[in-house]
């Protein structure tokens, strides 16, 4: 049976059918759908959001010793942040088969940056896979145990954005039962210590050599003999774009098993071609080892550097074709931002915060992030998760220094904190801080679309669990300016935002109230309210001076001819935020 | 030469292209077509602009093709269309809803909202408009307005006699089929 699979669902399928038995994730775009797939072969498989990327996979590794098949997933970024783990398990092997998924955004779709992290594969001296579509994302996990228990290695998979989020047919297979093995105590193979680690570097190079016949060996690598002239090397989404242009009309080498490279068998083709491409997406990994092993072939110098490839920029790069456009005035579209729902509780706080001057606001990565935006234009600063604490610490250390008045507001969500926030936050109060701290505590992780996490009293597989409370957390962390507030209620947050800036020492403000979008748990229910009805304006009372539409909310539009501002209905919840900044009292709440 | 089909789907977050690309791909799958669908699930998207290609053949190999490759651009939106319009072949066809969400820039007044953008899509390219908003309210849900765009769809690129109703009961919920079949119809025979 075949049915149509994002590679996102394949891996999870793929890991059912390979006999995973655990699997642990932090939500990152484009890799989050991996472990909510897996979450439903409960029973069979243990999946669990980690509060960040390090401890995911750390918590694979004691998995993978204890003696099980796992799986670690996320995204390019959160591999900087698992990449300590990452680089000593790649010295003492596994025990069950270990996967490790990153999943790339080349063009930046929902990221903050564009690395390239088939060089951590490299970096760490573990084999790599890269799959084309989703049925090879399926094949390739199972193949990825087979070798990391063959090999004793940590095995990665590298996919990017379009990979995970395409769909395309996959034959679907049956679930191997794979028995766990037996735990064996082996301090000179898991305990790295300098002595243990000496002896498993020599190893780690061993292994490499071995890794590097079996990439000439292995039916994941293969070649395609059409006309000789032109030979194309590609591996993952551009191998797919290479065949949409050139057909059967080329020689093709495609690459599933990226690293090590097949180099005996490239250096083979590249004897068969007269011209030999290396067509990648972003760095040239393949091509500097394929160049530096003495053989030629043409890359960078046609294939662009950075971006997102389709088929089309490859046709131009290498054809110099390109399709007929339908041509027009472009610059009479307007931009169509995404944006803060309405009823988004952040609205609330960063209405507050903006209207403040003097202040630098260091943001973080997360739905908050849209402040920066007009009208709100609350953000100053976004480099990784959890650098909105520490960053604004820094900062405000120097602005004292030199005797500027310049005060800092870190801003980051629930889940941010439990990422890294809490460590940040300690070096605050450590290091003896007066940067304002904001929690922005919407009871969920919203940016990848409403994951469970430690603050939201549910795991991944839907199981009841402990609430950790943040507040608690905070005050155990030694601060002693503590306060939360619903963002929604002006007043209420605008003296706490005057009482934050007043202090003279570390200050934590927690913002809490629950996603506009959020599935409401009984709970939730229980300590929030349901919204209800929605806002209406009187248009006898409403004098167009537009100080609601300074909250930025999509419900709201002023209407030109009539210099009155109206709301849609469709969209606004009644969070009566556009109630309170009135001047008017134009504007209430109607209906239950 | 390849026998592949391009069909590209545009709107605004919220309006339901996802849905509707999972009915026609799911349709065209189980009448034997190869298909790939990519879609780009971004930062938060409501209120964002949002894309989706569908191709499909007797063997796809890229999910996603660059500008002046598709054979047809549905835009649930009318600027949407404007915007994606690069994205069709010269002798492509468009369809476009005659429906405007204003963006949040417009809302705020730093942006228009162009005027008369569908008769400058009309100028450019061969263009279907259908009200699909007023459609799907007459049939008494604004929400399956995404499936009358589907209709009109299925009937351009002559797949009306594919098992429609069979996707459909695939991808909604028992409660809603008949309604999204009435829609889909209403599509096919609003074109």
């Amino acid at each position: 049976m075949k049915e149509l699979l994002t590679a996102n669902e394949a891996v999870a399928r793929g890991a059912y059918e390979a006999g995973v038995a655990y699997a642990a994730a932090y939500p990152g775009t484009p890799s989050t759908e991996i472990l909510e797939t897996i979450a439903a072969y409960k029973g069979d498989i243990i999946a669990e959001w980690a509060p960040n990327e390090k401890v995911a996979l750390e918590s694979v590794i004691g998995a993978s010793i204890a003696g099980a098949r796992t799986i670690a997933a996320m995204k390019h970024v959160g591999l900087n942040v698992a990449a300590d783990p990452l680089f000593t398990f790649a010295y003492t092997g596994v025990s069950g088969g270990m996967l490790l998924i990153s999943a790339d955004d080349p063009g930046i779709h929902s990221s903050q940056n564009e690395q390239d992290n088939r060089n951590y594969a490299k970096f760490s001296k573990i084999p790599m896979l890269e799959p084309s579509d989703s049925q090879e994302a399926k094949d390739m996990v199972k193949y990825a145990m087979e070798i990391s228990e063959k090999y004793d290695t940590p095995v990665m998979m590298r996919m990017t954005t379009r990979v995970c989020h395409s769909k395309s047919l996959v034959e679907i297979g049956e679930r191997t039962n794979v028995p766990k093995k037996p735990y064996v105590r082996n301090l000179q193979k898991y305990d790295a210590v300098p002595a243990v680690a000496k002896a498993l570097r020599v190893k780690v190079e061993e292994r490499l050599k071995r890794l590097e016949e079996f990439s000439n060996d292995t039916e994941l690598n293969y070649v395609e003999f059409n006309d000789r002239k032109i030979g194309i090397i590609a591996a993952g989404a551009s191998y797919q774009y290479a065949k949409e242009i050139f057909e059967d009309n080329v020689s093709y080498f495609k690459l599933g098993f990226t690293y090590p490279l097949p180099m005996k068998k490239i250096k083979e083709f590249e004897g068969q071609v007269e011209t030999l491409y290396v067509i990648e997406e972003l760095d040239p990994f393949m091509e500097e080892q394929i160049k530096a092993a003495g053989i030629n072939c043409i890359g960078k110098e046609k294939i662009p550097i950075m971006g997102e490839l389709n088929p089309d920029i490859i046709a131009k790069a290498l054809l110099g074709r390109e399709n007929k456009v339908i041509e027009y005035d472009e610059s009479i579209i307007a931009k169509r931002p995404p944006v803060l729902c309405a009823g988004c509780p952040h609205r609330g706080f960063f209405f507050e915060l903006a209207k403040r001057k003097n202040i630098m606001i260091s943001s973080d990565i997360g739905c908050y992030g849209l402040s920066s935006q007009s009208p709100l234009n609350a953000k100053d600063t976004c480099i990784c998760m959890g650098a909105g604490f520490s960053m604004a610490h820094g900062a405000q250390k120097v602005f004292n220094k030199f005797n500027e008045s310049m005060r800092v507001v870190a801003v980051l969500g629930d889940s941010t904190f439990f990422h890294s926030g809490i460590t940040s936050l300690l070096d605050a109060v450590y290091n003896r801080s007066n940067a304002i701290f904001c929690i922005l505590d919407n009871r969920i992780t919203g940016m990848t679309g409403h994951q469970e996490n430690p603050g939201t009293g549910y795991t991944l597989q839907g199981d009841p669990t402990e609430i950790t409370d943040i507040e608690s957390v905070v005050k155990a962390l030694g601060v002693k300016k503590v306060k939360s507030v619903n963002p929604l209620k002006i007043e209420e947050m605008k003296e706490i935002m005057d009482w934050g800036l007043s202090q003279d020492e570390p200050v934590v403000i927690i913002t809490k109230w629950p996603c506009v979008l959020k599935k409401l748990s009984f709970k939730d229910k229980n300590d929030f309210g349901d919204y209800k009805g929605v806002c209406d304006i009187n248009a006898d009372k409403c004098i167009g001076c537009k100080l609601c539409m300074k909250t930025g909310c999509p419900a709201l539009k002023y209407e030109k001819n009539l210099k009155k501002v109206c709301i849609d209905k469709t969209q606004c919840v009644a969070c009566e935020l556009c109630v309170q900044v009135c001047p008017k009292k134009a504007i209430s709440r109607v209906g239950e | 030469m390849s026998d592949v089909k391009n069909i590209m789907l545009c709107g605004v977050g919220g309006q339901g292209t996802i849905l509707a690309s999972k009915i026609l791909s799911t349709c065209l799958v189980d009448s034997g077509y190869d298909v790939k669908m990519s879609e780009i699930h971004g930062m938060a998207q409501r209120g964002g602009s949002v894309t989706t290609q569908v191709r499909y053949g007797t063997k796809v190999n890229a999910p996603i093709i660059g500008t002046g490759s598709a054979d047809i651009l549905v835009s649930f939106e009318a600027m949407e269309a404007l915007r994606y319009l690069n994205q069709i072949k010269p002798d492509g066809n468009v369809i476009v809803n005659d429906y405007k969400i204003p963006s949040s820039t417009i809302l705020a007044g730093s942006e228009e909202y162009p005027e008369d953008v569908i008769e400058i899509v009309k100028a450019k390219a061969k263009t279907t408009v259908i009200d699909a908003g007023k459609i799907a309210l007459s049939l008494g849900n604004s929400k399956v307005m995404n499936i009358v765009l589907l209709g009109s769809l299925v009937k351009l690129m002559k797949l009306e006699d594919l098992d429609w109703k069979s996707a459909i009961e695939k991808c909604v919920k028992p409660a809603f089929v008949e309604l999204n079949i009435k829609a889909l119809n209403e599509g096919i025979n609003g074109v």
